[in-house]
């Protein structure tokens, strides 16, 4: 599966590529990934839900960095998911900022990881990376992913229709966005 | 607290709901002092617009003073105790669209941007208590709201003006306003506008600040006519005359330089059996508006004319009179508000005395009487032309 995806983001080539680079980062505005962590000079640890509240992890080598204008990543081989990933940082024309141009590409395992995997992305994988970087976008030039009382859980979008009514929310909900510390105290 | 709710077609409901926390962390939370029903929150009671979910909290023209503030919000442009009117796009400031002040067109603040985007084929901006398509924001027919990028968008009042003379910076005073900036009003022009209503009212008020020579208002509610009238506006009753002969007779002939659509979706008109063509069409969902306001407008418009669209559309239109609009080089411009941009100098011109938009208030209700506000606005009773709500 390759899904690709772009966004202009308002703000220069190089403050955006600085941004993506720390890769503990992605995990704020990606949906489907729990947690990036650098484990080295090239490498990367990265962890993402999967249905039935399991977790996929797998090991990362960075395979391409040109400063303020690209970020290449891969599965080392043997991972439990083969994927790979990149994104182009791109001077829009006319002081627009910055076009980020990104590419997925997953490698479906066979079986039960597989099919979980599949799942995961939905009927509409796309749209799921097109929301990806919609929050990119908003945590870049807002400096966080923004809520609505439909929407309320950021990143970790629930289905998206039929929604919770627009109207505040419980105690109970607002206690589950404060235990991910998803919402101001 | 008390909050006015969508729960299905046609029926809203005064429900006790959970007092609104900061959620984002440039969110305000704004005790409301006056709040208002829109010709737009019509469309949203009778289900034209989809993307409803019962118990949602209606309401996106609404002041009040900020009584909480998330630790995000510049301080120096809002701190708690503030007096202030929240504008119905809800804005982010630092996108291409909001830095080119089409704060409407905001990227960043519809969480439901993906539906959207289905729809429109880009996103919009989040509209407080507007439906799930513009973000699912609870709205302002409340005692409370939450305010996303309070920072950005509430204006602050300082003078002394009461509610009901600030109260419509929300949304139809700008909106008729901008109406009429659209129009590019020349000397002598002559400007016609369908549908008086508030916004209606004000895009032809507007229009007379900006210099037309005559405005002409098309209704068919006497009351709205006379209201017009009152103010030195020539009228047409659509229910008894040809609307285009009427205005060839108004203009020489030459037909109206800009027209102003301040109606949108729910036209309704004389022609009966084009008029019944558009409801069943939309009765059965193939055509989700009755643009017969718009296609009149762009009929009457004399050649080389601005035809304004201020009404609000939510779908697809049939028999659009794109010959007429072609070749007699019509200009289309229309938007949903960028209310951001008009605010400051609307009130400077309010404190001037230039403009009074308490003129359209007909109804003052307490907020438990949301829904016979409701009534009255729909049936176009009581002689019912704006609904101020009390918390």
């Amino acid at each position: 599966m390759e899904l690709t995806s772009a966004t202009t983001v308002n703000k220069p080539p190089q403050e955006v590529y600085d941004f993506w680079h720390r890769l503990e980062n992605l995990a704020t505005f990606m949906a489907h990934l729990d947690d990036v962590r650098v484990t080295g000079p090239s490498s990367s640890h990265w962890a993402a839900s999967a249905p039935f509240d399991t977790v996929v992890e797998w090991d990362a080598v960075t395979t391409g960095d040109v400063a303020a204008e690209r970020i290449a990543w891969a599965s080392v081989e043997g991972a439990d998911v083969d994927t790979s990933g990149e994104v182009l940082f791109v001077p829009a024309p006319g002081g627009r900022g910055t076009e980020v141009l990104v590419t997925l590409r997953y490698d479906m395992p066979a079986g039960a990881l597989g099919k979980a995997v599949a799942r995961y992305f939905g009927d509409d994988p796309s749209q799921a990376l097109d929301d990806d970087l919609r929050r990119f976008k908003q945590v870049m030039e807002t400096g966080e992913v923004v809520r609505s009382e439909g929407a309320p859980w950021g990143k970790r979008a629930r289905k998206e229709f039929p929604q919770r009514p627009a109207r505040p929310l419980s105690e109970e909900e607002l206690q589950e966005l404060r235990a991910r510390k998803e919402v101001m105290a | 607290m008390k909050a006015n709710c969508w729960v299905g077609p046609n029926k809203v409901e005064v429900q006790d709901v959970p007092d609104p926390t900061i959620l984002n962390g440039r969110d305000a939370v704004v005790r409301i002092t006056s709040t208002a029903i829109c010709g737009s929150d019509l469309h949203l009671l009778d289900g034209y617009v989809p993307t409803m979910e019962k118990g949602d909290v209606l309401g996106h023209e609404f002041m009040g003073e900020v009584v909480e503030v998330g630790p995000g919000v510049d301080g120096s442009r809002l701190r708690v105790g503030d007096r202030v009117v929240v504008p119905f796009p809800i804005a982010c400031g630092a996108c291409l669209a909001c830095r080119a002040e089409l704060y409407s067109c905001c990227e960043n603040t519809n969480p439901n941007a993906g539906v959207a985007e289905k729809m429109f084929g880009h996103p919009v901006a989040g509209i407080f208590g507007y439906s799930h398509l513009t973000g699912g924001f609870a709205g302002g027919q409340a005692e409370y709201a939450r305010v996303p990028f309070a920072d950005v968008g509430p204006i602050r009042i300082e003078s002394d003006l009461d509610d009901e003379h600030v109260l419509f910076l929300s949304d139809i005073l700008p909106t008729g306003y901008m109406g009429a900036e659209m129009c590019d009003i020349q000397d002598g022009d002559v400007v016609a506008v369908w549908g008086a209503g508030p916004v209606g009212q004000f895009a032809m008020d507007s229009a007379r600040m900006l210099g037309a020579d005559t405005v002409i208002a098309i209704d068919d509610v006497s009351y709205r006519l006379e209201m017009a009238a009152s103010q030195g506006y020539r009228t047409i009753d659509y229910s008894d005359t040809d609307v285009r002969s009427a205005l060839l007779e108004l203009t020489g002939g030459r037909g109206p330089d800009k027209c102003i659509d301040a109606v949108g979706m729910e036209a309704s008109h004389g022609t009966a059996h084009v008029h019944l063509y558009d409801r069943l069409k939309q009765a059965v969902r193939s055509e989700s508006d009755r643009p017969h306001a718009l296609r009149q407008a762009i009929l009457s418009c004399r050649s080389g004319g601005i035809v304004s669209v201020i009404g609000v559309y939510g779908g697809l239109v049939d028999k659009f009179p794109a010959g007429a609009w072609m070749n007699r080089s019509l200009t289309l411009r229309t938007g949903q508000c960028h209310v951001q941009r008009y605010m400051r100098p609307l009130l400077d011109r309010i404190e001037r005395g230039e403009i009074d938009p308490t003129r359209v208030i007909t109804h003052r209700l307490p907020l438990a009487e949301a829904p016979h506000g409701y009534d009255i606005f729909k049936n176009k009773a009581d002689g019912c032309e704006k609904v101020v709500l009390k918390p």
